[in-house]
């Protein structure tokens, strides 16, 4: 099946769903709302059954961006290699997506990386909390108004001493 | 994560309480964590009821870094990511790269590219094989392994003059050629690994403790491997036949006779096997790209006006696509050499477009994932272009991070031993893990 015939067919079930193509990579962007419902379909009904990556863009600074945080989803089919790329926008305050641990196990991690490192929350995700930083850090690091160089986490990083430990 | 482990919900198996479970703490130093990753086990005896994965103790912000450096300074970082291969994550890298600018490189360039990325694969397989048995006990298989990856690092020192943090790709290029003393170390070393290689065969395969210990332990059925995204040796060791050299064929890999190799067991043991038989696929590939290298250059062609690298000049037009992306020229992608600088205006002129502050690449305002098959399964970067000369978001896929997710699946029900056995076949790398 084509990437333009599965397009067709989601924007049958989808009206709000745009599509495009760039260097012969097929992106969809879809309503938050029906971001679950895409993925489950393309799961079940297109055979896109590797989730390759969840990630996510803080478009704070970006020319021209209408929103905040771009969610992506990369999906592949294990047998054929096809790739799809599905994104869909949130924003602040209190940017939520559904989690889609329910459909791919691999999803976990992924989604707890971007909690950790954006803020975003997953709906329904079993177990959200911080996956790479500890669990005392109040940011989100790779969000575009946080510094490179921190705010200070590095000076003021609670040191367990030998006696304590 | 606090010192004591605290049950979460959908962290333990069971949830009734069980006072008889013991908390066992593993890592973050250890050596069979290999680096720095801890994990809280309960243990029920000697069984493994469950373990806790706490990551993060290698977490040097390098996606963050990737927002701040230029596309050719970011080289340096990747290298740091996966360090077993890190010619792998050069490689990775710079592909994303020009595949966001929309540039192919000459043939000799990505021929010396293959095999410079068959290289990492074999001295990534080689260390995780020798560790694998070093952790089960076997000390010498350990040092038979060992001694080729130092050929690969002379072999590397020969090309870039790094041993072990390369940096050797540049964007549209290569920071040097391939000098002919470099490919007759490499001719050297396709002559004399074969012998290691059946040597380290006739050490395990059929070694009774190691077989014990590997047949059997950790396994993972194809739809759990496809389930939790799993990819490159792992997921092919559980039948998943999915190699990205075959499937989406970059660089010039359709160019050369290789077998993807899987196994159906899934379990550790598959996992060696796999990682065996793939060194000598990549040997036969960089066999063939020795001896059929192209002559030519190892940069895109100049500067200024020239012959068009662009595949889809169409296709940038109509994305909108910032800066030279016009019929007839190429954008300067890459630095002239020092003599054209000091010696020609066009020379000085292309210099400083590319490092004064204001200047640089010019990329489209656009997103690419671009995934290549590194020796640890599915090595992919996700960047945002907008149109400056550093990423807007540069998002490293590494596969030690899905695959360490894995680990606890696959270690319910196995006893202690079993545990470093189990994170061998995994090859985890905390650096590409944390990154």
């Amino acid at each position: 099946m084509t990437g333009s015939h599965i397009i067709q067919q989601l924007q049958a079930a989808v009206p709000n769903l745009t599509a495009s193509e760039f260097r012969g990579q097929t992106r969809v962007v879809v309503p938050v709302e029906s971001i679950f419902d895409v993925l489950k379909t393309l799961k079940e009904k297109f055979a896109f059954d590797l989730l390759v990556d969840i990630t996510c863009v803080d478009y704070l600074y970006y020319p021209d961006a209408e929103n905040r945080f771009g969610l992506v989803y990369l999906l592949a089919d294990a047998e054929t290699g096809r790739r799809i790329t599905v994104r869909c926008f949130v924003n602040d305050p209190e940017p939520t997506v559904p989690s889609v641990v329910g459909l791919w196990e691999g999803a976990n991690w992924l989604e707890r990386e971007v909690w950790d490192m954006f803020g975003v929350r997953f709906d329904g995700h079993p177990d959200l909390r911080r996956i790479l930083l500890p669990e005392e850090f109040t940011a989100h690091p790779l969000r575009k108004d946080y510094p490179l160089q921190g705010r200070g986490e590095r000076h003021n990083f609670p040191v367990i001493t030998r006696a304590e430990g | 994560m606090p010192l004591t482990s605290v049950p979460h919900p959908g962290d333990l198996a069971h949830d009734e309480p069980r006072p008889y479970l013991w908390t066992m703490n593993f890592g973050p130093q250890h050596p069979a964590t290999h680096t720095t990753l801890r994990l809280v086990l309960k243990l029920d005896g000697e069984r493994v009821v469950d373990a806790m994965p706490d990551i993060g103790f290698l977490h040097s912000g390098f996606e963050k870094l990737g927002e701040h450096l230029d596309y050719n300074q970011y080289v340096t970082v990747t290298d740091r990511m996966n360090y077993v291969s890190p010619m792998a994550n050069n490689v990775a890298w710079h592909l994303a790269v020009e595949k966001l600018l929309g540039i192919e490189t000459p043939p000799r360039c990505q021929s010396i590219r293959v095999i410079v990325a068959e290289l990492a694969r074999i001295s990534d397989h080689l260390l995780c094989l020798g560790a694998m048995g070093l952790d089960t006990g076997a000390l010498t298989h350990f040092i038979y392994a060992f001694n080729p990856r130092e050929q690969i690092s002379d072999i590397f020192e020969a090309l870039c003059g790094a041993r072990f943090t390369n940096s050797y790709t540049r964007v549209g290029g290569l920071m040097r050629d391939a000098s002919p003393k470099a490919i007759e170390m490499i001719r050297d070393f396709l002559k004399q690994l074969p012998k290691t290689l059946s040597d380290l065969e006739r050490l395990m395969n059929r070694n009774r403790i190691f077989v014990d210990r590997m047949k059997g332990v950790g396994v993972l059925s194809k739809a759990e491997a496809i389930n939790r995204g799993c990819s490159g040796p792992i997921a092919r060791a559980s039948g998943v036949a999915r190699d990205l050299r075959k499937d989406e064929p970059y660089l010039n890999y359709r160019d050369f006779d290789f077998n993807v190799c899987c196994a159906e067991g899934g379990d550790c043991y598959a996992r060696y096997l796999v990682r065996l038989a793939e060194i000598r696929e990549s040997l036969k590939i960089i066999h063939q790209a020795v001896e059929n290298l192209p002559a030519g250059p190892v940069h895109v062609a100049g500067t200024g006006r020239g012959q068009s690298h662009f595949r889809g000049v169409d296709d940038d037009r109509q994305n909108n696509a910032v800066g030279a992306a016009k019929i007839g020229t190429v954008p300067r992608v890459i630095l002239p050499d020092k003599q054209a600088v000091a010696s020609t205006i066009e020379g000085l002129i292309s210099h400083f477009e590319l490092l004064m502050a204001n200047r640089g690449f010019q990329t489209p305002c656009e997103e690419i994932y671009c995934a290549t098959e590194a020796p640890n399964g599915e090595l992919g970067f996700y960047i945002v272009g907008d149109g400056t000369s550093r990423a807007y978001r540069a998002r490293c896929r590494g596969p030690s991070f899905v695959h360490f997710a894995l680990f606890p699946h696959l270690i319910r029900g196995h006893t202690i031993g079993d545990v470093v056995a189990v994170l061998g076949s995994l090859n985890i790398i905390a650096a590409e893990l944390d990154r």
